[in-house]
């Protein structure tokens, strides 16, 4: 009579998301702040500190300028960070110290509606984030439009990656303290080395092989090829890898965190 | 005062005999059996109580009813559905207070209840409604904006009765609903509960205060490291397992001692304490403080504690 793997997935997930977006507008303009500050102290300090020693640089073979280039990985990286840091961190509060899910799993909810409605929570705060940070970001007239829209269908699916990784970690994590790891080991590494703040090309051969394996480096390439209204065919293989890593962690993420609360 | 009437509704998903029954429940953690092949059923519009000892399986049995876990083997069925096809139409009607505390630190009393109805696919406008009611029985109305990390304990659990309530259950499930609590907010979870039974809902309730379960159940089991001890309503059990009086003597002498055990009267010996089941009216009462100890000997009416003493043994647990 055990239960295997069965997913159980109605637009219940939208209540629990609802419940999260309740709170999010109880404190919606402190929420608002980071998102707003972020762009403006990036800019200000690698914009203006460091475009003086680096000036202009060369990216797919045309010359811009430094603020244009690091601009658009700013909301990439934004993507990552808010879905991320909300399935794990804000996620395992929940789940571990305010027993919400607990809660959640004695009502008609399935625990996959409960992780989905949390991961999409986490991809709607990338896109609350995103389009916050382009806002200020098209003020400087780094991004072009219309094109510059599709960032935020981007933030969405880049929030579903990232939040279903986060989910992953936050279903095999002993205590909270443990999220450093990945952290470190996986969204430190990819901050850096994804062609956000140098281009790939700079690296040696194999650390830009290693490079395109991160997620990190598809959603900045989409975000900046959106913002420099560079459309173009090839892009669909950035999409595909995104959307290739959230049909694997999603579903692992459902599985971990069903091996970890169904008892 | 609302009511309990408008609490309630008047609901009636199911009309047999037995909204819970369970047939050789089996739940295993590994190689341990929490659960052992456990047997119940719950009176559609009665009290059920399971108590027993912490790490008993109380909490693991209830789980498994209201679908929280999987069973590892036997048969459920709720409101003659099974659990685990029929776990989400199940789930809709009933109404659950957890053990551990999980009302929702984020939110206010309101919110919380508000939010919860909102699980149970009521419409905005209704939850409102019922939630405003609720808070009115359980006389926290003064409070609907607060916090509620600022409630007492009494009051958290009380909104936690509340939260269980929104969905006018069929079913209260209720794990240690008082343990922890004052005996001001421990008897207001009673009266409350005592309201809902008056209108027909059914309860089952895990504890181990037996007051609780004396005042509250129609019917009980007494389980102990996943298995049922003994199966029955409060009275029957405590004729059957103690008889009607109990008498306690503090520092028994040998004498004594021999003039029990000659007598072979069922007692317990505990060292420093002797406890002496009877069913005679003070005869052997008087005898006892005549011959043998001028003070510190009572004698009482027998208790559903004494029961449950009896049967899970005086060893402390955990
Ligand atoms: N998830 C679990 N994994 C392993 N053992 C468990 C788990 N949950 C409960 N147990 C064990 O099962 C037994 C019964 O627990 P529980 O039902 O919580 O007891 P009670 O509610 O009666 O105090 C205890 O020995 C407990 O340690
Ligand atoms: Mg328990």
């Amino acid at each position: 009579m055990t239960q295997g793997f069965r997913i159980k997935i109605s637009r219940r997930f939208l209540r629990v998301w609802g419940r999260n977006l309740k709170v999010y507008r109880k404190s919606w303009k402190i929420s608002f702040i980071p998102p707003f500050l972020e762009p403006l102290f990036y800019l200000i300090a690698f914009g203006v500190g460091l475009s003086a020693l680096v000036g202009n640089i060369r990216y797919q073979g045309s010359d811009i300028s430094y603020m244009s280039f690091i601009a658009p990985a700013l909301i990439g990286v934004s993507i990552m960070y808010n879905s991320f840091f909300e399935t794990t961190y804000a996620s395992f509060v929940r789940m571990y110290y305010q027993k919400t899910f607990d809660a959640m799993l004695a009502t008609p909810l399935s625990l996959e509606e409960v992780i989905t409605g949390e991961i999409v929570w986490g991809a709607t705060k990338s896109f609350i984030a995103a389009a916050i940070m382009m806002g200020v970001i098209s003020f400087f007239g780094f991004i072009r439009f219309p094109e510059g829209l599709l960032i935020l269908p981007l933030a969405v699916l880049g929030g579903i990656a990232f939040g279903s990784i986060g989910m992953f970690f936050t279903g095999i994590v002993a205590n909270i303290e443990m999220f450093n790891l990945p952290v470190f080991l996986f969204i430190t590494p990819m901050f850096l080395f994804s062609g956000t703040f140098f281009p790939l090309e700079n690296l040696p051969q194999w650390a830009q092989k290693a490079a395109t394996l991160f997620p990190l480096t598809h959603l900045v390439n989409l975000s900046r090829a959106f913002s420099f209204g560079q459309i173009h065919i090839s892009l669909l293989w950035e999409i595909g890898y995104l959307l290739l890593f959230s049909l694997i962690f999603f579903p692992l993420a459902l599985l971990k965190m069903q091996q970890r609360l169904i008892k | 005062m609302v009511h309990p009437q408008a609490v309630l509704g008047t609901r009636t998903l199911f009309s047999g005999q037995y909204i819970v029954e369970a047939e050789n429940l089996l739940k295993t953690f590994g190689d341990f059996v929490a659960v052992n092949r456990i047997s119940f059923q719950v009176a559609t519009g009665k009290c059920y109580g399971i108590l027993g000892p912490n790490g008993a399986g109380k909490t693991t049995t209830v789980r498994m009813v209201y679908g929280f876990s999987p069973m590892s083997g036997g048969r459920l069925k709720v409101f003659g559905l099974d659990i685990s096809r029929d776990w989400r139409q199940i789930k809709f009607h009933i109404g659950v207070c957890q053990q551990e505390n999980s009302l929702d630190p984020d939110l206010t009393v309101l919110q919380n209840l508000e939010i919860f109805a909102r699980y149970f696919d009521m419409p905005k406008k209704e939850a409102r409604k019922k939630a405003m009611e609720l808070l009115d029985f359980i006389a926290l109305k003064h409070r609907l904006n607060a916090p509620v990390t600022e409630l007492s304990g009494g009051m958290m659990r009380r909104l936690v009765l509340a939260r269980s309530l929104i969905n006018t259950p069929d079913l209260l499930i209720l794990d240690e609903p008082t343990t922890g609590l004052d005996p001001q907010s421990r008897h207001q979870i009673w009266d409350r509960l005592g309201e809902l039974q008056g209108k027909g809902i059914t309860i089952l309730l895990t504890t181990h205060y037996m007051e609780e379960a004396s005042r509250l159940c129609d019917r009980l089991i007494i389980i102990d490291h996943g298995l049922i001890l003994v199966e029955g309503n409060p009275g029957e059990l405590i004729r059957q397992y103690v008889g009607g009086n109990v008498i306690e003597i503090a520092r028994p002498t040998g004498e004594l001692r021999s003039f029990i055990q000659a007598r072979q009267l069922p007692h317990e010996d505990l060292g420093h304490r002797l406890i002496v089941y009877c069913e005679d009216r003070g005869e052997l009462y008087q005898r006892i403080t005549r011959d043998f100890c001028k003070e510190g000997c009572v004698m009482r009416l027998a208790t559903l504690e004494d029961v449950f003493l009896k049967l899970t043994g005086r060893e402390l647990r955990e």
